[in-house]
């Protein structure tokens, strides 16, 4: 996926969310670091050309929720980054956003955290990639591109923003 | 970062950055409805106090709590320690039920490398006699970091008791480390020896340590130490070294003042400077939390194996 299908890609997903969702004051984008989060300010701004209205965004890091903390018996432990979100979160649409969908660990992760700021009316997940392997019973609501992989395979998402190109790729070993 | 965190001394400048960087992504589990994750869950961790002790000792169990790991509170003044047993063997029969931390205060200076020694638990050191008090000088850079936004490079000056000061050992460690330039001032009687061998500048004039300072941190007048008479009274002591307004004036017109706790109003700190609007000192105390924090956290991680 190059530069110009990732754009249309999140047009299409942004138009999406509004055909779903009527009325858009009820939105909320909140992306889970690091590469969520440019995803939904990119989405937020795709909504705003739509219809002119600023849905509210925030970021999410999921490290102190994560399932697999401590298991390991040698290594430093991740980085914890913040979490910003600037808004109430209670009685909104949550649009949850992420770039890669596999395991599906990360949004159980994700989950429980937002459950910790409020109560929303609903959570429902965007994610560009979903490339299969889930381990857990968790659907994307809306997914950008489905990408069969094997287990061995890496799928890396590039953004602008981060690693100065758009692009998907996949690994191999 | 290694098995416990006994000193300041141990650190390199990278973990300490590291431990102030995951500090202020902790602070803002504080400012959440639920302030609360589940991080630390099924881990045990022991606060063991030998010495009287508020705020650390409330700081380190609102951090664990925040961090969901169950805790234990022992006061010494209730424990079999008034019976007679030792430091070891109060602390081995507490290991023997396989705790994952515990916080030691005590009043010997290498309490902690002993329990370090003898427990495979972490052992965090929440003071140990002169000797350092690594979690305080963590917060207090912190907060330094907040208001300046760096710490090299920047005039830190320290005054009050600096025989007997922990704090202060933990913090020449450190603010020398990430390159501030370092000032203390204290009575000669209270001024160890050999204290400009550890790269600070060492005063005994007040008026001048101050003069250009981006901080002031005050220390306590430890009464309970002083079997001395190392200044003839509180008074003169006030009047020769206390802070004051007019000191503070000296200063840098955006100094900030910080003082560890608890303070001696009217003997190192005017009440005016201490409840003014240079002093930090409770935002010290509320910053001591989100660092106990990412603390508790980055020590429980897996660093066995390089022991």
């Amino acid at each position: 996926m190059d530069a110009d299908r990732m754009g249309r890609t999140l047009t299409r997903i942004a138009h999406e969310i509004l055909e779903r969702n009527r009325g858009v004051e009820e939105l909320a984008l909140v992306g889970i670091r690091t590469r969520g989060v440019p995803i939904a300010r990119r989405l937020a701004r795709a909504i705003g050309e739509i219809n002119h209205h600023e849905v509210p965004t925030g970021a999410l890091d999921i490290t102190l929720y994560r399932d697999d903390l401590m298991r390991h018996a040698v290594g430093p432990q991740p980085v914890v980054r913040s979490t910003e979100i600037a808004f109430s979160i209670d009685d909104k649409k949550i649009l949850l956003v992420d770039d890669v969908l596999y395991t599906g660990r990360t949004i159980r992760a994700a989950l429980d955290a937002l459950i910790d700021f409020g109560r929303p009316k609903s959570i429902q997940l965007v994610v560009l990639v979903d490339r299969g392997h889930r381990e857990l019973p968790i659907k994307a609501d809306y997914v950008g591109k489905n990408l069969p992989t094997s287990l061995s395979q890496s799928v890396q998402v590039h953004l602008q923003e981060i690693d100065g190109r758009d692009e998907v790729e996949i690994q191999e070993p | 970062m290694t098995k416990d965190l006994l000193a300041i001394s141990d650190l390199s400048g990278e973990e300490i950055t590291l431990i102030l960087d995951t500090a202020e992504a902790m602070r803002e589990i504080g400012e959440r409805p639920i302030k609360k994750v589940p991080t630390l869950r099924g881990k045990t961790v022991v606060n063991l106090f030998y010495e009287p002790s508020t705020r650390t000792r409330t700081s380190f169990e609102i951090a664990e709590k925040r961090l969901s790991a169950d805790t234990l509170n022992v006061a010494v003044s209730m424990s079999s320690v008034l019976k007679g047993e030792t430091l070891a063997d109060t602390a081995m029969n507490i290991e023997a039920m396989a705790p994952d931390m515990i916080v030691l205060r005590h009043p010997s200076s290498g309490a902690g490398h002993l329990l370090a020694r003898l427990c495979r638990s972490r052992i965090i050191n929440a003071g140990d006699g002169m000797h350092e008090h690594p979690t305080q000088a963590l917060l207090d850079a912190f907060t330094i970091r907040e208001h300046k936004g760096r710490i090299e490079g920047l005039k830190i000056t320290i005054v009050g008791d600096l025989l007997h000061s922990r704090v202060l050992r933990s913090n020449i460690a450190l603010l020398t480390k990430l390159g501030a330039d370092v000032c203390v001032c204290g009575p000669r009687t209270l001024i160890p020896v050999g204290l400009d061998r550890h790269g600070v500048t060492v005063s005994t004039a007040v008026d001048e340590a101050v003069a250009g300072a981006d901080v002031i941190m005050m220390l306590r007048i430890q009464q309970e130490r002083m079997h001395g008479a190392f200044f003839p009274s509180a008074r003169e002591y006030f009047n020769t070294f206390g802070m004051t307004v007019a000191r503070i004036a000296r200063a840098r017109p955006d100094v900030i003042i910080m003082h560890p706790g608890p303070m001696n109003r009217g003997v190192e700190i005017a009440s005016d400077v201490a409840d003014g609007p240079y002093s930090v000192i409770l935002e010290q105390v509320a910053n001591g939390v989100a660092v106990r924090m990412a603390v508790l956290y980055l020590l429980a991680g897996g660093a066995e194996a390089s022991d």
